[in-house]
């Protein structure tokens, strides 16, 4: 526990604490109104869902296009417990059984196709994505292809922070370990990490399914967010709306993703009205960063005080 | 037996117009490695031409199929010069996403200018239906099948007699060595494209013509379905895309056909699930080469 | 027993041996060479012993302890873990990591943890971190790339990313080392300092090596024996004056014009 407590750490959880309480006061006082607090709720569920997809993008370099997937299975999981028992005991026992199905499926899933490469994954996936769609759509637990609707709606502020601060806590851990410096040689160039001694199909998976697991907790908060849920919600479209977080952020980099999320989250409140431009915008970021900035807004980089020259002091920090 | 003759009727219609978008998969694929991914949206585009070529522009229904052919080659050609050529020197991810932009902003400008909603395709020939002792063939079915032959002999010829063909093969076998030998290896892509769009848009015609209907969104599945036929078929090889469209085809229709109110609703799924399995077992599909990394 | 032992070892490209019928072996603490014209398959051979092509027909045993292990047997990364250890003619760094994550990297199997170590940070995540860093800084000393370890491996001068990819190798533990033409692209300069470097790691860690290389002073001057192969079959091996005066050598090096 002692190796918790250094300056740096109690910097931040003072920082996470209090932008917790200024939030909170602000919707008290209704600065923060109910419309745009549903805005809060799209940017918080979807900052879980771009770290998570970049934990198999942008860090093990596997370019998936069915997270949307594994975002629904949590999604109903969560809503068909909530439909029985609709308390916050029924969300988290769906959230527990959406991250185990999620797990099991992805783990069926990624055993198999991450042999493959490249933009054959990416198709791949993206197939897995259709199916389990195609299945929802035709199964009777989950309403077909009306889905359900009228969930429980238990998302509130402190809900919504509690998970996307545990997101950022697991995903930066997960990054800055030995598991991450494995998945992040798989992206560099994966023959050398095998001749490293890296399994690579085991850290391939492991990240696939980690990933995997926080997207069915994203979906989860969705559906008792928006008490409606329907397979054709879940499609490439949405796969690929998350992809863009991950793409405009900065492959790799988790304060990329957050900043892009919020950017769009943004974006998304002031062209509301025009969701055909809002679309158009979202492909010409897509193409424009592609061609012009690969790397995103931020690349591999992430956002710290490191990146500021003037703060020397941080420096010494490191080698204690 | 009847019941069978006829899903195999409908399954070679079916996949007469896999088989020609598959094409524009299988040829790009071949000459630059690229999944096109907008190459579903082109087949969308053509539709959308070909409705409002005898609509707005009163031409006869063949007239129309060329003019929607040559807009959509024009399309792809665009596309082709303005976002993957900068891209052709990066990684495959890039390119990839930027497909999947391209085939994103297509879709919301069609939706955008076009309506959300369906519009309707004239139907300019009367539907017959012939029943020959129980086997019952549309003429839709014979006009779709028809096409789709006539436009794979031409392809047949363009890539075998032709220099241009000629230029096509040596490019998707070495690029450097072909520039070498003169070949404009910049030209000979575009035109790839401008082909492989004209066939996608022809597909788009005949099946708004066969449902009487277009849709912004009417390209994601058939263009998913293609590429899986190309797959199936042998990415990269013309004749495996032409075989691998015509097998999802049927496949489509016996699932639809024989699955019951049980299974037919995922002849979809069925097809994606196929992909999966060919990529497993043999990535190279039935025709295609394997290509290892060089270490 | 000798430490790497290669029996009849053949790998077929469709109808093409680009390795036929290839037996040797290295005995422990040699600095062997392996040569031959352009095309010979010595690539071919070292992507056979470090397990990203599987043979053909024949097998690979190395010597670990007492135990023989086969390697042909196990995958590329199992092969590592053997102590065995590879560089690659072009180049394969992780080019957008710092010198110093590239040989963490190379340490990895040291993490005394695991996911839910990393994800909490619980369990000897700290200790097991703290260990692997210092370990990997005392590693970059030993080899004097310390002072660049926080550089991107891409921003290395062309000789130092030609080191560090050999110090990479050697952090994962190898005993044996294959090193594809390290001398590759260097000038005169660069060519001598990496003999050095190479003689100078090969007695400090009690290592093996075989190395290919066109570079012939280099080869003559420090591989204890050599190898030589021509398409795909192994011609003659001895020592670098035997090798010199081998007619067999001569002729098939002949149209290549190397000075022997």
């Amino acid at each position: 526990m002692k190796n918790y407590l250094n300056k740096r750490n109690l910097i931040t959880l003072v920082v996470v604490g209090l932008i917790f309480f200024a939030i909170q006061f602000m919707i008290k006082e209704r600065i923060i109104t109910a419309y745009m607090r549903s805005n809060l709720y799209w940017i918080g569920i979807y900052i879980i869902l771009g770290l998570s997809l970049n934990m198999i993008i942008g860090i093990t370099g596997q370019l998936s296009l069915g997270h949307a997937g594994f975002m629904s299975i949590g999604a109903f999981a969560a809503a068909v417990v909530l439909k029985t028992n609709p308390t916050m005991t029924g969300l988290y026992i769906g959230i527990g059984i959406g991250v185990l199905i999620s797990l099991a499926v992805s783990f069926v899933v990624a055993v198999p196709t991450l042999r493959l490469k490249g933009d054959y994954l990416a198709i791949a996936t993206l197939g897995v994505a259709e199916i389990i769609r195609i299945v929802l759509n035709n199964l009777g637990i989950t309403g077909g292809a009306s889905g359900i609707s009228n969930i429980k709606m238990l998302m509130s502020w402190p809900l919504l922070y509690t998970f996307v601060i545990l997101t950022i806590f697991l995903t930066h851990n997960f990054k800055n370990s030995a598991i991450g410096r494995a998945c992040i040689s798989i992206k560099e160039d994966e023959i050398a990490a095998e001749a490293m001694g890296i399994n690579t199909t085991k850290y391939k998976v492991i990240a696939f399914m980690f990933g995997a697991a926080l997207a069915a907790m994203a979906g989860s908060l969705f559906s008792t967010t928006y008490y409606i849920v329907k397979p054709d919600s879940f499609g490439v479209n949405t796969s690929i709306n998350i992809l863009i977080l991950v793409v405009f952020g900065g492959m790799g980099s988790l304060s990329g993703t957050i900043i892009a999320t919020f950017i769009i989250g943004f974006v998304n409140i002031v062209l509301q009205p025009y969701a055909e431009i809002r679309m158009i915008l979202y492909a010409l970021i897509l193409i424009i960063v592609m061609i012009f900035r690969p790397q995103g807004l931020l690349g591999s980089q992430e956002l710290s005080t490191k990146l500021l020259p003037n703060f020397k002091w941080k420096r010494k920090e490191k080698s204690s | 037996m009847l019941e069978f003759l006829n899903q195999i009727i409908n399954g070679l219609s079916l996949g007469s117009i896999y088989a020609l978008v598959a094409l524009g998969y299988t040829m790009v694929y071949g000459i630059i490695r690229l999944i096109n991914f907008a190459h579903g949206e082109i087949y969308m585009f053509g539709a959308f031409a070909g409705m409002l070529a005898i609509t707005v522009l009163r031409l006869p229904f063949f007239l129309a199929l060329i003019f929607a052919m040559v807009v959509s080659a024009l399309l792809g050609v665009v596309i082709e010069r303005v976002a993957y050529k900068p891209l052709r020197k990066s990684s495959k991810t890039a390119a990839l996403i930027t497909a999947i932009g391209i085939s994103f902003l297509l879709q919301n400008v069609t939706a955008m200018v076009m309506g959300n909603n369906t519009s309707a395709f004239p139907q300019v020939f009367d539907q017959k239906v012939y029943d020959f002792g129980g086997i019952r063939i549309n003429s839709l079915q014979i006009l779709i099948f028809g096409v789709t032959i006539v436009l794979m002999f031409l392809l047949q010829f363009i890539v075998l007699k032709t220099k241009l063909g000629r230029a096509m093969r040596s490019v998707a076998v070495d690029k450097d060595a072909s520039v070498l030998m003169g070949v404009n290896v910049d030209n000979t892509i575009t035109i790839t494209f401008a082909i492989g769009s004209a066939l996608a848009a022809a597909a788009g015609v005949l099946i708004g013509l066969y449902h009487i209907r277009v849709v912004f969104w009417m390209g994601t599945a058939p263009g998913l379905k293609a590429f899986v036929a190309a797959v199936f078929g042998g990415i990269g090889s013309i004749p495996g895309a032409m075989i691998g469209g015509f097998a999802i085809g049927l496949m489509e229709a016996m699932v639809a056909g024989y699955g019951g109110s049980m299974w037919s609703p995922y002849r979809d799924a069925v097809v994606y699930l196929l992909l999966i399995i060919v990529l497993l077992v043999k990535p190279s599909g039935l025709l295609g080469k394997n290509v290892k990394e060089k270490v | 027993m000798s430490l790497l032992q290669i029996e009849k070892l053949t790998r077929n490209f469709g109808g093409l041996s680009a390795v036929s019928n290839v037996s040797l072996e290295v005995e422990e603490h040699e600095l062997v060479g392996l040569i031959g014209p352009n095309g010979a398959g010595k690539t071919t051979l070292f992507n056979v012993l470090t397990g990203v092509y599987t043979p053909s027909s024949g097998r690979v045993m190395f010597q670990k302890g007492d135990k023989s292990i086969e390697l042909s047997k196990l995958p590329p990364y199992k092969i590592t873990r053997m102590g065995v250890a590879r560089t690659f003619q072009n180049i394969r760094l992780f080019k957008e990591l710092s010198v110093l994550d590239n040989v963490k990297i190379a340490m990895n199997h040291e993490a005394r943890y695991g996911l839910f170590g990393a994800l909490l940070r619980v369990g000897n995540y700290f200790k097991s971190e703290a260990l692997i860093e210092e370990k990997a800084h005392a590693f970059l000393k030993e080899v004097n790339l310390d002072e660049l370890a926080e550089t991107k491996a891409k921003n290395l001068p062309y000789g130092k990313q030609r080191q560090l990819e050999i110090a990479r190798a050697l952090a994962t533990g190898a005993k044996l080392l294959f090193l594809d033409e390290p001398a590759a692209g260097m000038n005169p300069q660069e060519t001598h300092a990496l003999t050095g470097f190479i003689k100078e790691i090969k007695e400090k860690m009690n290592l093996t090596i075989v190395l290919i290389e066109h570079d012939m002073s280099l080869v003559m001057e420090i591989c204890e024996r050599i190898f030589v192969l021509d398409y795909g079959k192994l011609i003659a091996s001895g020592t670098p004056d035997e090798i010199k005066n081998n007619p067999r050598v001569i002729e098939a090096y002949l149209g290549d014009e190397v000075e022997l």
